[in-house]
């Protein structure tokens, strides 16, 4: 983020448009005011949560600013809201209802739609927000919330920020940003059966780094991602953040359009026609040129799963723990990674036993993904000693689920069915999946502690949690392919 | 905010690529809604030998008695990815850290530094490796001074330069509050939401439609 960007704003306006790219246009429609390569850019949807949005609302009331345009700020609680049944405002985190009840009255006193614990749209932010139709193509999201790149996938500009400046878009409805380069990433073929979004993302975090997307506005393109379901896509464009890219995007297509269609704050009637007309004109233009593009065949991607420490610590399930080399993240982070995870360069990862298996997140905690898992468990018993829980993103999907009755295959199974939330995908000093255990978890980040003190996380695609939880070790979805193939 | 001019200080080495914000602050030392009490929890997983107390663990860096009094981190590459939180910053500004120099930055971490006057400068691997390997056996040798209208970095070591984008130096020169020099805009802003309003009015949920 500290090059310089090409400027590739039309001079001349008698004159068509310079060709640009989705990020372009979006970029262009929000520019308030431009001082060299900072802009003011408006934004259109703040999205906050119990977490950090407290912090940003009390420190702006603290500082005697009002919210500029409330009716565009909405609330939910699902950090660190209990996700066990019969909750209520008690967690199990150290003060925990301090940050429920402090959102809530700061809320309330600023005018803002709080989707609070027992509401029926409750649920984790990045699933609600297209569940709801607030996230919609070609608008500006911002949230203190890293993984907000997750709402790029219906073709938004959507990114994560810090407290202070979440206090300036409440303030002002604006941000101060640089453009952000940009990059595309194509992923083109037929993906193999078993294989999914989770699946590609770590595939492009190991194969570039973790670093490798820094600063960069990524546009994922190609025949796979067009193939790709909208809860696919989210997924695909939450785990941007763990590429340290600013964020991820997906052009609007019919897809997209079909989704959000009656979406409860999407555009209607005439509105919606005018809408759709517009995002049509969104997609990056032919001959649009990016700062950097990126090639990925498909149709060799293979079921994924950490073995270390970071995103970036991924390999094929069917593959072994990598050797120093191999791994390329560094003699002091590959020995430390090693040395958290208890494992051994070689040992193949389907040996490895585990303690737990969790199901949920913004990553990966949609109905789409539950019912991938719910294929995989269906008739099938969570192997003996290991704890299995599944947490949907939102109140609105676990109703759909049990509709479907994909809670009775998860509790038939074995697994714990809860409310929503963000829940175990991290440790915040309540509930932890326990010193030194191994854990196979549909999230987004296996950072040391990350779900507990000493808590191993390897992370995979919900269909490679559901195996492996049957299995008892780390599994590869696709032997029990033979018996049920998984389509998603 | 705080400004940031130079600084002379100890610096201490935490030379890994990829160290998270979870890792800065982990979720459980994030105990009230506020920017302070947070230094006790900074770098808590690797800073104490148990979760449960406060016993330091004597590997760690920062609990050598040589960089007690480190205000500048030596790091490497994506400093401070994963999580947004800022009490990642707020909780190294309280414990005393007033510069970072690293490979790279993850870029929400960037920003909330120059949001809270810390100064996240960015070096090429080969100068982060000579000042971490000139970090002598002295305290004298442990000290950098940082300078920011200079952009420079000097030592033991002898001198760089880093990186910083202008806007961002700028920052933490002057110490503006970004809210403050923004509302000097204010008519722009009221006049690019009016026009706005008309084109794109799916966007303004307040208005009676």
């Amino acid at each position: 983020m500290h090059e310089q960007s090409r400027d590739r704003q039309p001079t001349d306006h008698r004159q068509a448009p310079q060709p640009g790219t989705i990020i372009d246009k979006i970029w262009r429609e929000h520019l308030i005011a431009a001082n060299g390569g900072q802009g003011l850019v408006a934004i259109d949807r703040i999205f906050l949560h119990e977490r950090t949005g407290s912090i940003a609302l009390k420190s702006l009331r603290e500082r005697n600013r009002a919210v500029c345009d409330a009716a565009q700020v909405f609330c939910t609680i699902d950090h660190i809201v209990d996700t066990r049944t019969g909750r209520s405002d008690e967690t199990q985190v150290p003060n925990g209802r301090d940050f429920i009840v402090q959102t809530r009255a700061a809320a309330r006193d600023a005018g803002i739609r709080l989707f609070d614990v027992h509401d029926p749209d409750q649920g984790i932010v990045h699933v609600i927000s297209p569940e709801l139709g607030l996230a919609l193509p070609g608008l500006t999201i911002v949230c203190p919330d890293s993984h907000t790149c997750t709402q790029g996938a219906v073709g938004a500009l959507a990114w994560g920020i810090g407290s202070t400046e979440a206090e300036h878009a409440l303030a002002t409805g604006t941000l101060g940003a640089k453009k952000p380069q940009s990059l595309r990433v194509h992923f083109d073929g037929r993906l193999a059966s078993c294989v999914g979004a989770k699946d590609l993302s770590l595939v492009l975090i190991s194969r570039y780094g973790a670093a490798g997307g820094r600063g960069k506005a990524i546009e994922f393109a190609g025949s796979s991602v067009r193939a790709l379901g909208m809860e696919a896509r989210l997924t695909l464009c939450n785990m941007a953040t763990e590429f340290a890219a600013f964020t991820a995007i997906i052009a609007p297509d019919d897809t997209t359009f079909e989704y959000l269609a009656n979406r409860r704050y999407a555009p209607r009637a005439a509105q919606w026609d005018r809408a759709v007309a517009h995002w049509q004109s969104l997609p990056s233009d032919p001959d649009a040129v990016f700062d950097a593009e990126i090639h990925i065949d498909a149709n060799d991607v293979e079921p994924m799963v950490t073995w270390g420490t970071s995103p970036q610590h991924a390999v094929a399930v069917s593959g072994p723990v990598p050797d120093e080399i191999a791994a390329g993240t560094g003699r002091e982070a590959y020995r430390r990674a090693i040395n958290y995870m208890g494992v051994m360069p070689g040992v193949p990862m389907t040996t490895l036993r585990i303690d737990a298996a969790f199901i949920g997140s913004c990553t990966n905690g949609r109905i789409a993904d539950l019912r991938a898992a719910a294929r995989v468990l269906e008739g099938r018993r969570v192997a003996r000693g290991v704890r299995a829980i599944c947490v949907p993103g939102s109140s609105d999907l676990k109703r759909k689920a049990e509709a479907e009755g994909l809670d009775k295959i998860f509790k038939a199974a074995g697994f714990e069915w809860r409310e929503s939330g963000c829940s175990l995908c991290f440790y915040a000093g309540g509930e932890d999946l326990g010193l030194g255990k191994r854990v196979i978890s549909s999230t987004n980040r296996n950072f040391e502690g990350r779900q507990g003190p000493g808590t191993r996380t390897h992370i995979a695609s919900p269909a490679t949690v559901a195996a492996s939880a049957v299995s008892g070790h780390i599994a590869d979805v696709r032997s029990f392919e033979q018996f049920r193939p998984c389509e998603f | 905010m705080q400004t940031f001019i130079t600084l002379t200080a100890v610096a201490a080495p935490l030379i890994r690529d990829n160290i998270d914000t979870d890792t800065i602050i982990p979720s459980r030392e994030i105990k009230t809604v506020s920017k302070q009490g947070l230094a006790q929890g900074l770098f808590a997983g690797w800073r104490y030998l148990q979760s449960s107390s406060r016993a330091p663990d004597p590997a760690f860096v920062l609990n050598d008695p040589a960089y007690a009094e480190a205000a500048i981190l030596i790091a490497g590459n994506n400093f401070g990815c994963g999580s947004s939180r800022e009490h990642a910053v707020w909780a190294l500004g309280e414990y005393g850290i007033r510069a970072i120099l690293a490979i790279s930055f993850a870029p929400i971490f960037f920003d909330n530094c120059i949001n809270n006057g810390l100064l996240p400068a960015t070096l090429s691997a080969t100068a982060i490796q000579e000042i971490a390997a000139s970090l002598g056996s002295t305290r004298k040798d442990r000290r950098l001074t940082v300078d920011l209208p200079r952009c420079s970095v000097s030592g033991a070591f002898g001198s760089a330069t880093f990186a910083i984008e202008n806007q961002a130096r700028a920052r933490l020169l002057g110490g503006l509050d970004a809210i403050d020099v923004t509302l000097q805009s204010a008519a722009a802003i009221e006049s690019f939401r009016r026009v706005d309003r008309e084109r794109r009015p799916l966007v303004y949920l307040g208005d009676v439609t």
